[in-house]
């Protein structure tokens, strides 16, 4: 088990070493540093907290400027735990760089995905929308059915219907990570990755 | 967006030629089969050139036994051992699409002379 908090940073492609073109998410990975670690014994569950991406000291609250403190790490703006497992060996105040992922390994990622507003169910759910022809008027888009008549008399829950789309946290599993910039602190991953740009990723290993 | 540049600045070729639409190029192909390597030439009209920075491509159109074929490489491609420019056309678009519907002495381009 390994992870890392990540910005994306954006798309772009590489030529990987048969002179292929790959199209690949380059993300700023770390440098991360664990401000916290918790223990079946102390905590009821294993897991170790990383911090990552540098905040001004009056942006944090009081509360986590002393959590900060404690681990010896300035002030940062994102803190995720991540599961480890138990024999993972790291100490408070330690620091993940992006070479703790090896380049052609499989990962998770997670995100925040890009909101898109208020979205009808074509784009939403995409249904396939009414015919265009055949007399008929204002169907072009149109969910259709939503149920049935006089029994049940009322539409059941979680029917597919228009509202807001994106803005939802989102994980891609099986993404393949290209190459690994160890100096920079950059990840290559092959496609695409949910989020904007300079959002927020969190990458996990098997 | 700069680190997107600096990022792939390490794999654009420095070797290519000037080239634009319209100019008849030969582009010698790495083709790999197995462990062997071979070199392909693929010559005919670059009716476009695409993209910027390492999404840049170009295509190159030739007519192989009668029938239209064209073939889009990425500039910056390893795979592309070599482009030499065989003769310079004078064209008035970016883009020569108009000589998919052209054959024969029609699909001609005048040599560029400066």
């Amino acid at each position: 088990m390994a992870g890392i908090l990540g910005l994306k940073i954006g798309m772009t492609q590489i030529f990987d070493n048969d002179g292929l073109l790959v199209p690949v998410t380059v993300i700023k990975a770390g440098p991360c540093y664990v401000t916290q670690i918790k223990t079946e014994e102390h905590d009821g569950y294993n897991a170790v907290q990383l911090a990552f991406y540098d905040a001004k000291e009056k942006r944090v609250t009081k509360p986590l400027l002393g959590h900060f403190k404690k681990a010896g790490v300035n002030p940062k703006r994102y803190l995720v735990e991540f599961d480890f497992g138990k024999d993972h060996g790291l100490k408070i105040g330690d620091e993940l760089k992006a070479d703790v992922l090896q380049a052609g390994t499989q990962v998770t990622i997670s995100g925040v995905t890009k909101g898109k507003g208020f979205q009808g169910v074509v784009r939403r759910h995409h249904f396939s929308g009414g015919p265009k022809t055949h007399g008929q008027s204002d169907r072009l888009r149109a969910p259709g059915s939503i149920g049935q008549s006089s029994y049940p008399s009322r539409v059941f829950k979680g029917i597919k219907m228009g509202g807001r789309m994106g803005g939802k946290r989102k994980t891609v599993i099986h993404v393949k990570v290209v190459k690994v910039d160890p100096e920079n602190n950059l990840l290559f991953l092959k496609g695409a990755v949910p989020g904007a740009r300079n959002s927020l990723v969190e990458i996990r290993t098997k | 967006m700069d680190i997107l540049h600096t990022v792939t600045a390490n794999q654009l070729r420095m070797d290519i030629p000037e080239f634009q639409p319209g100019d008849t190029l030969s582009v010698h192909v790495r083709v790999i089969e197995g462990n062997k390597e071979r070199i392909q030439v693929f010559q005919g009209v670059c009716i476009k050139r695409k993209g910027g920075g390492i999404n840049e491509t170009f295509t190159v159109r030739k007519i192989s036994n009668g029938i239209g074929v064209e073939r889009i490489f990425p500039l910056h491609s390893p795979r592309v051992a070599k482009i030499e420019v065989l003769k310079r056309g004078r064209v008035r678009r970016a883009k020569l699409y108009y000589l998919r519907k052209l054959r024969g002495k029609a699909a001609r381009i005048k040599e560029r002379t400066s």
